[in-house]
């Protein structure tokens, strides 16, 4: 239950961590057992968990933008209502998320005002912009395909209200990636154009995608204990590795290259790709990606401008329940 | 400045199969009818029920998990309780 979130956190921190109580949570881990909200956890788990979800949800909600801004431009009413749905989904998922970490003592608004003073990061991807029609159907294809490739072991992770949160925004991604893969699909088909736009948005989107699922294995920081919590079920690498597999044989239906000239497959079936330019990777974290300013200003607008909204409900609500009170009182 | 703190709300949604209302989730809103139509945006975009239900966070009493032992301990002892402890022979037939 999400319920009893904001009442446990500082009092469990500030208890000094004995080794049985921890050992004990990790037998519960082992045995597969959820974790819930009010059950007792070590405060690094608890940590390590607001950050990563925070983090999932800032992704879905700086998201909406890149495909946002192709929503009045979407070439027929269909694509449109597709896209529109796609996004409104995208913030439905934010707020999922926001609601399994709020479970573990922060409260969203905390949430979201650490993303907005820049304190907390989102997903590198979503710092890349989008140039043409076919940058959605990339974008559903690659990276809703690749959020599902990192989503579905989430389905299992130890935290309860996590791993529910991510069955239902699993449901509803399959959606994104199969719309994606359809867009890329008419213009695979159309005039040499159009097939030459969506080339051109898989050459500049596959790097990216693969740098979604984090630096390599050999240097992750966080890998360690999220294993040995079932946070994470797959390292970096496996999961790329899959993505990658799951995906050559996609771009080969469509007629369109990986850009990649060194892939060879293996003689597992495996298709081994080139080396990841890593330093484009940190550079985008850092905020130097080509739309990192852009995509924080305009969240920190639409949170300026909607705090009429916020404070105009809040007082409506106050004024009822004035009018209630003093009512009953009579 | 730190953005104000909305009230939480749980959602609870009865599908169409009759079942009873489940809870869903949670979510912010300032007041209940907020609440009501942040609900229906959120969690039944594509008809997961024919009716919501939702109740402030703070109106909720839960157990603790700490308690659990003490709490269900009791109903565990009496297999009694179940049909399978009582023997009927097969000549019966199903009952």
């Amino acid at each position: 239950m999400y319920t009893q979130a904001l009442n446990t956190a500082e009092a469990d921190d500030r208890h000094v961590e004995d080794a049985a109580r921890a050992a004990q949570f990790q037998a519960r881990i082992d045995a597969e057992e959820r974790i819930e909200p009010n059950d007792w956890m070590p405060a690094a788990y608890r940590k390590t968990l607001t950050r990563q979800i925070s983090q999932h949800a800032h992704s879905e909600i700086v998201g909406m933008l890149p495909e946002g801004n192709w929503i009045t431009r979407a070439p027929s009413l269909r694509r449109k209502a597709a896209l529109l749905a796609k996004v409104q989904d995208e913030c439905g998922h934010g707020l999922y998320l926001y609601a399994a970490a709020e479970t573990l003592g922060t409260s969203r608004e905390e949430l979201v005002d650490a993303m907005l003073a820049g304190k907390a990061k989102y997903s590198s991807i979503f710092n890349y912009p989008t140039l043409t029609w076919a940058d959605i159907g990339t974008i559903g294809w690659l990276v809703d395909g690749a959020a599902i490739m990192n989503q579905i072991p989430l389905c299992r992770c130890s935290y309860g209200p996590y791993a529910r949160a991510m069955i239902r925004v699993c449901k509803e991604e399959s959606f994104h990636q199969r719309q994606g893969y359809e867009i890329m699909l008419t213009l695979c088909r159309g005039s040499t154009e159009q097939k030459a736009m969506a080339q051109d948005a898989l050459n500049r989107w596959w790097w990216p995608v693969l740098m979604m699922f984090g630096p390599p294995d050999a240097t992750s920081q966080h890998s360690d204990t999220s294993t040995k919590w079932k946070i994470k079920r797959f390292s970096n690498d496996e999961l790329r590795q899959k993505f990658v597999d799951a995906t050559v044989p996609q771009a080969q239906y469509l007629g369109l290259a990986i850009p990649d000239p060194g892939m060879t497959q293996d003689a597992d079936g495996h298709w081994r790709y080139s080396e990841i330019d890593w330093a484009e990777f940190k550079q985008v974290l850092a905020g130097n990606g080509p739309c990192n300013r852009d995509r924080m200003a305009a969240r920190r607008k639409a949170h300026e401008d909607g705090a009429w909204v916020r404070e105009a409900a809040a007082a409506y609500a106050a004024k009822r329940q004035h009018r209630q009170t003093a009512q009953a009182a009579e | 400045m730190a953005t104000p703190n909305t009230p939480l709300w749980e959602v609870f949604i009865r599908s169409r199969n009759g079942l009873a209302h489940k809870h869903v989730g949670s979510l912010h809103a300032s007041d209940a009818t907020m609440a009501l139509q942040a609900a229906r945006d959120i969690y039944t975009r594509r008809g997961e029920g024919l009716s919501i239900w939702v109740v402030p966070s703070t109106a909720i009493t839960a157990s603790d998990p700490a308690e659990k032992g003490m709490m269900f301990e009791p109903a565990e002892t009496k297999i009694y309780r179940h049909p399978t402890f009582y023997e009927v022979p097969d000549e019966v037939g199903h009952m």
